[in-house]
C-alpha cells in the first residue's frame, strides 16, 4: 500500500535555485563572464596604454637589426647585422647549453652525494648530509652571486693570470683552454671513431641477446672502450697525429686564440649543478630507502659484493621511485637557469626579456614569447621523462 | 648412611657446576670508541681511504671557514682601510665592522630613522602570529588563524605604510628595504597563497568543467614558467593591464607576482592532500546531508590540510628562498641591500662581497633550516598517530 503510494508520487519539486544542474550552469557562466570581463578590460587598457606611449605592437621587431653585443654565442652573431630573431636563438641555445650540461653534472654529483648519505662510513654520510642541508637552505640566487662575485671575479687580473702547462689560463675574465685544430688526414680518425661507435652499439645489442638466450655475459665495457677510444687513437698515431692545439696567447690587454669560457657561464654552471645536486641527492636517498632491505640482503647472500649489489639490484629498483621527482628537478634546473640574468650570462631571459624588451618596449610580445618557450621546454622534458618512466615502470599483467 | 657417604664421595670426586660463569667481556677493540671507529670508519681498505679523504676535505673546509670568519677576521674599524691587506699587512678574513655599520640598512633599508620603531613593532606582531600558528598546543588557535590571516595584514599595512589620520606619516614603499622587505614579501606570499591555493585545488577537482579548465590552466601555466618571468610579467605587463590611475607601485607588482606563483604551487600541494582523503569521507559527509561547502569545510579540508602540513612548510621554505628573486626587478630586499652595500666605495675591499654574502647565507640558513626542522617534527608527530 505505502510502497505504491511512494512509487506513484512525483519526486518533490525542487525550486529552480536549489537544482544542482541549474546552479552548476549559473556558476560556470558567472565564472566565464568574470574572466572574460577581466581579460577584455586588460586588453583594452593595454591597447590604450600602448597607443599613448606610441609603442608598436605585433612581431615586426623580429626582423629588425638588434645592434647590441652578446658575450657568448654558439651561432654566428654580429651586433651590426643580426636581427632580434637571431638574438633570440642565441639566447635560447645558451639556455639549452647551460641547462643540458647542468643536468649531466647535477645528476652525477647528486647520485654520488645521495648514495654517500646512506654509506656505512659515518664521516662520509655526515659530510654528505651537511652538504645537502646547507646547500638546500641557501637561495640559489645568493649562491650564484657568491660564485660569480665572490670567487670568479675575485681571481687575479689578466696580468697575473694563473697559467698552467699546455696553455691553460685562469683569470677574472674566464678560463682559457687550447683549441684543437684538425689538419688534413684527421678525417680517417673521425671515420674510425664513427665506425667504432656503430660497431660497439651492434656488439652491445648482440651481447644482450646472447645473455638473454644463454646467460653468458660479454665484456661490453672493455669492447666498447677498445672500439671507441683505443682504435681511433691507434689510427691517430698511425696517421702521424694530424692535429695540433692552438694555445691561447697571453697579450698585454687580452688573451687571443684558444677557447674562452666566460666566468658568467662557469658561475651559472657551478651554481646550478651544486644547488640541484643537493635536491637530487635527497630524491636518490628516498628512492634507495624505498627498496626493501631484503633485496640487498638476498643479493649479499648470493655472494654479490656490495658495489655490484647496489648497481645491479638496488638502484634499478630505486629508479622507479626516483624518476618522477628527478624529472621535476630537471625542470626546476631548466627554469632556474633563467637566474642567469642576475650575473649577466646571455641566456634567453637576459638577452630577450632583458635587452630586447628594453630596446623595443614591446613587453607583451616579448614576455609572451619567453613564457611560451619555457612552457614548451617544460612540456617536452616532462614528455620525455614520462616515456622513460614507462619503459622503467614495473611491467604488470 | 651409605647414601650420605656415597653423596660425599661423588661430590668429592666430581665437580658439577650449578652456576654460569660470567660472560667474558668482548675484546676491547670491538667495543667502545675504538670498536665504533673500526666498525664505522675503518672497516675495509676502501672505507679507510674514504675516511681519510673526507677527513682531509672536512678539515680543509672547516679550517678555511674558521680562518675566514674568526681567526683572520677584522673586528673593529671605521672604513675600508681596516679591511685592506695592503694597510694591515696580514691575511684578511671577514670584514665585520662593515656588517656592523650597515646592519640597520640591512634590516630596514632606507626606512626613515625616526619611524623605524614601527618596523620593530611589525616584527613583534608577526612573531606573535607565527608563534601562535606554529605552536600546536597553543590556546585558541582558531583566534590565532583569524589574527594571522585577517588582523595582522590590516594592522601591518597601517603600521608600515602609515595612516595620516592617526598620526603615522606615510612611508613610501620605495624606502622599504632589507630584512623588512624580505619578511613582507615572504609573509604576503604565505598569507595569500594558502587560501588561493585551496580554492585553486578545489577548482581543479571540481565537477564543473569550466571551473576545472580555468584552475588547471592557471596552475599549469604558472608552474611551467620560471618565477623570474612571472615577476617580469608582473612588473612590466601589470601596469599595462590596469587603468592608468590605479597604476600599482613596484613593491605591489612584485607581491602580485610572488602571490600568483606561490598560489599555483600551493594548489598542487593541497590537491595532493585532497587526493589522499579516502572516498568514504566524502560519501559519509554526503550521506549525512552536508552540501558541498560544509562538507569541504568541516570534513575534508581539516583532514587534508593536517596531512599536508609538512609539504606546506616545505613550499614556504621554497617561497622564502625565492623571495630573493625580487632583487632582479629592482626591489630592495635583503640580498639587494647587500649588493648595494658591498660596492659602496667606503667599504669596497676584496673581502667585502664575501662578508656580505656570508651574512645573507647565515640569515637564510637559520630561517630555512628552522622551518625544515619544524616540518620534520610535525611529520613525525603525525606519523605517531598513524603507527600506534
Amino acid at each position: 500500500m505505502s510502497t505504491e503510494q511512494v512509487t506513484g508520487t512525483q519526486p518533490p519539486r525542487v525550486p529552480l535555485y536549489n537544482d544542482p544542474k541549474v546552479r552548476s550552469v549559473v556558476y560556470q557562466l558567472g565564472l566565464a563572464a568574470i574572466i572574460a570581463f577581466l581579460v577584455w578590460g586588460a586588453i583594452s587598457n593595454a591597447v590604450d596604454h600602448l597607443q599613448k606611449a606610441h609603442i608598436a605592437s605585433g612581431f615586426g621587431f623580429w626582423n629588425q637589426t638588434a645592434g647590441f653585443d652578446i658575450s657568448q654565442s654558439l651561432i654566428p652573431y654580429s651586433s651590426t647585422l643580426s636581427t632580434y630573431g637571431t638574438a633570440f636563438w642565441v639566447g635560447l641555445l645558451n639556455t639549452l647549453l647551460v641547462a643540458g650540461l647542468g643536468i649531466v653534472l647535477a645528476t652525477i654529483l647528486g647520485f654520488i652525494v645521495g648514495i654517500s648519505r646512506l654509506s656505512k662510513n659515518w664521516l662520509l654520510s655526515r659530510v654528505a648530509g651537511g652538504y645537502v642541508e646547507t646547500i638546500r637552505n641557501i637561495p640559489l640566487l645568493l649562491q650564484l652571486l657568491f660564485w660569480y662575485n665572490g670567487v670568479l671575479k675575485a681571481l687575479p687580473e689578466l696580468r697575473d693570470s694563473y697559467s698552467f702547462a699546455g696553455g691553460f689560463f685562469i683569470n677574472n675574465r674566464g678560463f682559457y683552454i687550447p683549441n684543437p685544430v684538425a689538419r688534413p688526414g684527421f678525417g680517417w680518425v673521425e671515420l674510425v671513431f664513427a665506425l667504432g661507435v656503430v660497431a660497439s652499439v651492434a656488439f652491445a645489442y648482440w651481447a644482450r641477446r646472447r645473455q638473454m638466450q644463454t646467460g653468458q655475459q660479454a665484456p661490453i665495457l672493455w669492447v666498447t672502450l677498445g672500439l671507441v677510444i683505443v682504435l681511433p687513437f691507434i689510427v691517430l698515431l698511425l696517421a702521424g697525429v694530424p692535429i695540433h692545439f692552438e694555445s691561447p696567447q697571453a697579450g698585454r690587454f687580452n688573451i687571443s686564440g684558444g677557447i674562452e669560457i666566460v666566468p658568467e657561464f662557469a658561475a651559472l654552471l657551478f651554481g646550478l649543478s651544486i644547488y640541484t645536486a643537493a635536491f637530487i641527492a635527497e630524491v636518490v636517498r628516498a628512492g634507495i630507502l624505498s627498496v626493501s632491505q631484503g633485496q640487498a640482503e638476498a643479493a649479499y647472500s648470493l655472494g654479490i659484493k656490495p658495489g655490484p649489489a647496489l648497481r645491479l639490484i638496488v638502484v634499478p629498483q630505486a629508479m622507479r621511485v626516483i624518476i618522477p621527482p628527478l624529472s621535476s628537478q630537471y625542470l626546476n634546473l631548466i627554469k632556474n637557469s633563467s637566474l642567469a640574468v642576475a650575473i649577466g650570462y646571455p641566456d634567453l631571459v637576459q638577452v630577450f626579456t632583458g635587452t630586447v624588451l628594453n630596446q623595443t618596449g614591446q613587453a607583451v610580445e616579448v614576455v609572451a614569447i619567453t613564457m611560451a618557450v619555457y612552457l614548451t621546454i617544460s612540456l617536452v622534458t616532462s614528455g620525455l621523462m614520462n616515456l622513460y618512466n614507462q619503459r622503467m615502470a614495473l611491467v604488470e599483467r | 648412611m651409605t647414601m650420605a657417604e656415597g653423596e660425599l664421595a661423588i661430590s668429592e670426586l666430581h665437580f658439577v657446576r650449578d652456576q654460569h660463569l660470567p660472560p667474558l667481556a668482548p675484546p676491547a677493540r670491538m667495543t667502545g670508541a675504538v670498536g665504533w671507529i673500526r666498525e664505522n670508519l675503518l672497516s675495509t681498505p676502501v672505507n679507510i681511504a674514504m675516511t681519510v679523504v673526507v677527513l682531509l676535505l672536512t678539515v680543509w673546509i672547516v679550517w678555511g671557514l674558521l680562518d675566514f670568519l674568526i681567526l683572520d677576521a677584522v673586528w673593529t674599524g671605521a672604513d675600508r682601510e681596516a679591511c685592506l691587506m695592503s694597510t694591515q699587512h696580514r691575511e684578511i678574513g671577514a670584514c665585520w665592522p662593515f656588517v656592523w655599520e650597515r646592519l640597520p640598512y640591512f634590516t630596514y633599508g632606507s626606512y626613515p630613522i625616526p619611524e623605524r620603531w614601527r618596523v620593530d613593532v611589525f616584527f613583534a606582531l608577526l612573531a606573535i602570529g607565527v608563534g601562535w600558528m606554529l605552536w600546536l598546543q597553543a590556546p585558541r588557535r582558531d583566534l590565532g588563524a583569524l589574527y594571522f590571516f585577517v588582523v595582522l595584514p590590516i594592522l601591518s599595512y597601517i603600521l608600515l605604510h602609515g595612516f595620516a589620520a592617526i598620526g603615522l606619516p606615510v612611508v613610501d614603499t620605495v624606502l622599504w628595504g632589507g630584512v623588512l622587505v624580505t619578511i613582507v614579501v615572504a609573509t604576503v606570499g604565505i598569507v595569500v597563497s594558502l587560501p588561493i591555493g585551496i580554492l585553486l585545488a578545489l577548482g581543479r577537482r571540481s565537477r564543473m568543467p569550466t571551473v576545472r579548465f580555468f584552475a588547471t590552466l592557471f596552475i599549469e601555466f604558472v608552474r611551467g614558467v620560471p618565477l623570474i618571468t612571472v615577476l617580469f610579467m608582473a612588473s612590466v605587463m601589470l601596469p599595462l593591464f590596469v587603468p592608468q590611475q590605479f597604476e600599482p607601485d613596484k613593491l605591489l607588482r612584485a607581491l602580485v607576482g610572488i602571490a600568483m606563483f606561490a598560489s599555483a604551487y600551493m594548489a598542487e600541494v593541497v590537491r595532493a592532500g585532497l587526493q589522499a582523503i579516502p572516498k568514504g569521507q566524502y560519501e559519509g559527509a554526503m550521506a549525512v546531508g552536508l552540501s558541498y561547502s560544509p562538507m569541504m569545510r568541516l570534513i575534508v579540508l581539516p583532514q587534508a590540510l593536517r596531512i599536508t602540513i609538512p609539504n606546506i612548510v616545505n613550499t614556504y621554505i621554497g617561497l622564502f628562498k625565492d623571495t630573493t628573486l625580487v632583487t632582479i626587478i629592482g626591489i630592495f630586499d635583503l640580498l639587494h641591500t647587500i649588493e648595494v652595500a658591498r660596492i659602496d666605495p667606503k667599504w669596497a675591499t676584496p673581502v667585502t662581497s664575501a662578508t656580505g654574502y656570508t651574512v645573507a647565507a647565515i640569515f637564510y640558513l637559520i630561517f630555512c633550516y628552522g622551518m625544515s626542522r619544524y616540518a620534520r617534527a610535525t611529520e613525525a608527530r603525525l606519523q605517531k598517530g598513524a603507527k600506534r
